[in-house]
């Protein structure tokens, strides 16, 4: 038996992004940078796959677009790149406000810059469904704010983060700088990983100016992955050596990759609806199954289907600890993770769930299920099959009562 | 630059590994099939170790009684007749909570004061070192309980 229920943390290439990488690699292999045919080719490519990754995003123009190694590259130039031209560029110190549940690549970025170089940070607290609220948001900006990092849906519970109104804020934050003659940026950045294959991740419609995106959880590859730049935000590049993406990331650009990772996102976007239906119906039958057959358990995130992700389902298991259910499920041949501290090679519990209010030992029996394409609804059932007695039995065996 | 040897080593230890390279087969068994789960009615001792921020806490009951020394049967000696345990934790904490159960039944007081975390660790064929910890737990446990009872005595 083989269930994949882990979707949030990875997906696998669809046949068709594979088939379109194909010829990128031997065939097709030119620098985009070569003066001669083999590499105008691979330049078509990459300029193709840059116009059709605008349009899917509904960006203004193609150069606002810039291929990455992955959505923890984005999201380090994002911020680093903002504050760091605010620091060099403007000569301000910068304040940056995150949410406290941003995945880490977002908050480690965070804390390194206010580790070193003294920047000021502020984290927005979450209410006990892990929802930012945009008033806090709108309290927090102050004359040396430069950037605002939200993500969009949140990778270990599933809550989706306002972030139509705080762009809609930060907006009106923004024209009021104008307005006084303030030439202090203030740029909203969100991290769409999770959200992307299920919502229109439409930039006017979202009013932001920087959005990360990886392929790997959309049917893509690993280790491509793209930051939108809207015209006008101003980045300090972190990588230098060369003039690719308009400066702005030196590298040669890995070809055949953005072909699939952007032919994934087409994939997805045309599936959105079908998707957000279809996946949503499994995972509800399973929170269903879960919060109904298994005592003492409580669903993470927000009660209301409209308020979460399509393919996340988080549940605090009391009195047992995350990384025990998971090595019985996968005796069993099922796939799904856990913010315990054990499973995270850290010693503390998840940034999220404590964010969230729950206490240290509530946190370490959480474990999230993550559906996707490789799930049919009679997964549930098979895993409901096992997943009741191994709770029993870890239970028999726990000191909490 | 590595040994030959410790290449070697090092690939006999993954060899064993399942579970993403975390648990041996060893640690894999007594974490599937613990041994010693559950509680001792009045208990001689009761050791209760760990905290919530780590996400371990192991409790473990003996039960104590006398003997004829085995080097000399003149002498009486304390030694744990039973032993039993229960964790809330990882794998790694309930395979140690186990070994140590299964190493220490029918041992004197003595003996069981001086194991250490290393020799619980070593008879599991290892642990990743991040894992360490419950190792060490799962030695101090056992030390809390013979103290409890210790303090019974007086």
């Amino acid at each position: 038996m083989s269930i994949y229920f882990d979707h949030a943390a990875t997906t696998p290439c669809s046949k068709s992004v594979v088939d379109a990488m194909q010829p990128y690699f031997s065939e097709k292999f030119g620098n985009p940078s070569s003066i001669y045919k083999l590499g105008r080719e691979a330049k078509e490519a990459l300029c193709t796959a840059r116009h059709k990754a605008q349009e899917l995003l509904g960006a203004e123009k193609p150069g606002e677009i810039l291929f990455t190694s992955g959505a923890t590259e984005s999201n380090n130039l994002a911020i680093k790149g903002v504050a760091f031209y605010a620091s060099q560029k403007i000569g301000i110190k910068p304040h940056i406000i995150t949410s406290s549940i941003e995945h880490h690549c977002v908050l480690d970025s965070v804390k390194y810059l206010a580790d070193n170089f003294g920047f000021e940070i502020t984290f927005l607290s979450v209410d006990k469904e892990g929802r930012v609220n945009p008033e806090d948001v709108a309290e927090s900006i102050k004359e040396n704010t430069v950037l605002i990092s939200v993500m969009y849906g949140n990778n270990e519970v599933g809550t989706i983060e306002p972030i139509i109104e705080i762009g809609k804020i930060i907006k009106n934050a923004k024209d009021k700088r104008l307005k006084a003659n303030d030439q202090t940026p203030l740029v909203f950045h969100t991290d769409a990983v999770q959200a992307f294959q299920y919502f229109d991740c439409n930039i006017e419609r979202l009013n932001v100016d920087l959005l990360s995106l990886t392929a790997h959880k959309f049917y893509g590859p690993k280790g491509v992955g793209l930051l939108y730049v809207k015209r006008g935000t101003k980045l300090l590049p972190q990588q230098q050596g060369g003039a690719q993406e308009r400066n702005w990331r030196a590298g040669t650009e890995n070809v055949p990759y953005i072909v699939g990772m952007v032919q994934a996102m087409e994939e997805a976007a045309k599936i959105r609806e079908k998707s957000e239906k279809e996946i949503s119906e499994i995972t509800d039958y399973l929170i269903e199954r879960i919060t109904k057959e298994i005592p003492d358990v409580t669903l993470l995130g927000p009660a209301d289907v409209k308020k979460r992700l399509p393919h996340i389902a988080a549940f605090l298991f009391r009195r047992v600890e995350g990384e025990s259910i998971l090595i019985n499920l996968d005796m069993l041949g099922i796939a799904a993770s856990s913010g315990s501290a054990c499973t995270s090679g850290s010693l503390e519990p998840s940034h999220v769930t404590s964010a969230m209010g729950f206490s240290d030992l509530d946190a370490h029996g959480a474990v999230r299920f993550s559906v996707g394409k490789l799930n049919k609804k009679s997964d549930v059932d098979e895993l409901m099959k096992h997943l009741p007695k191994i709770i029993e039995k870890l239970r028999a065996m726990s000191p909490i009562k | 630059m590595r040994s030959i040897q410790t290449i070697q080593a090092n690939q006999t230890r993954l060899k064993g590994a399942k579970m993403a390279d975390l648990y041996n087969e060893k640690v894999m068994d007594h974490f599937m099939h613990p041994r010693n789960v559950g509680t001792i009615e009045n208990a001689d001792g009761i050791g209760e170790v760990g905290n919530p921020t780590c996400g371990d806490i192991m409790k473990l009951f003996i039960k104590v009684d006398t003997r004829s020394a085995k080097n000399d049967k003149k002498k009486e000696e304390e030694y744990i007749s039973d032993i039993k345990f229960q964790t809330f934790g990882c794998g790694a904490a309930v395979a140690t909570s186990s070994m140590v159960t299964e190493m220490m039944i029918g041992h004197t007081i003595d003996e069981a004061e001086k194991l250490t975390n290393a020799e619980v660790a070593k008879e599991l064929g290892g642990l990743p070192p991040i894992k360490m910890h419950c190792s060490n737990l799962a030695a101090s446990a056992l030390h809390e309980a013979i103290k409890d009872y210790k303090s019974k005595q007086k």
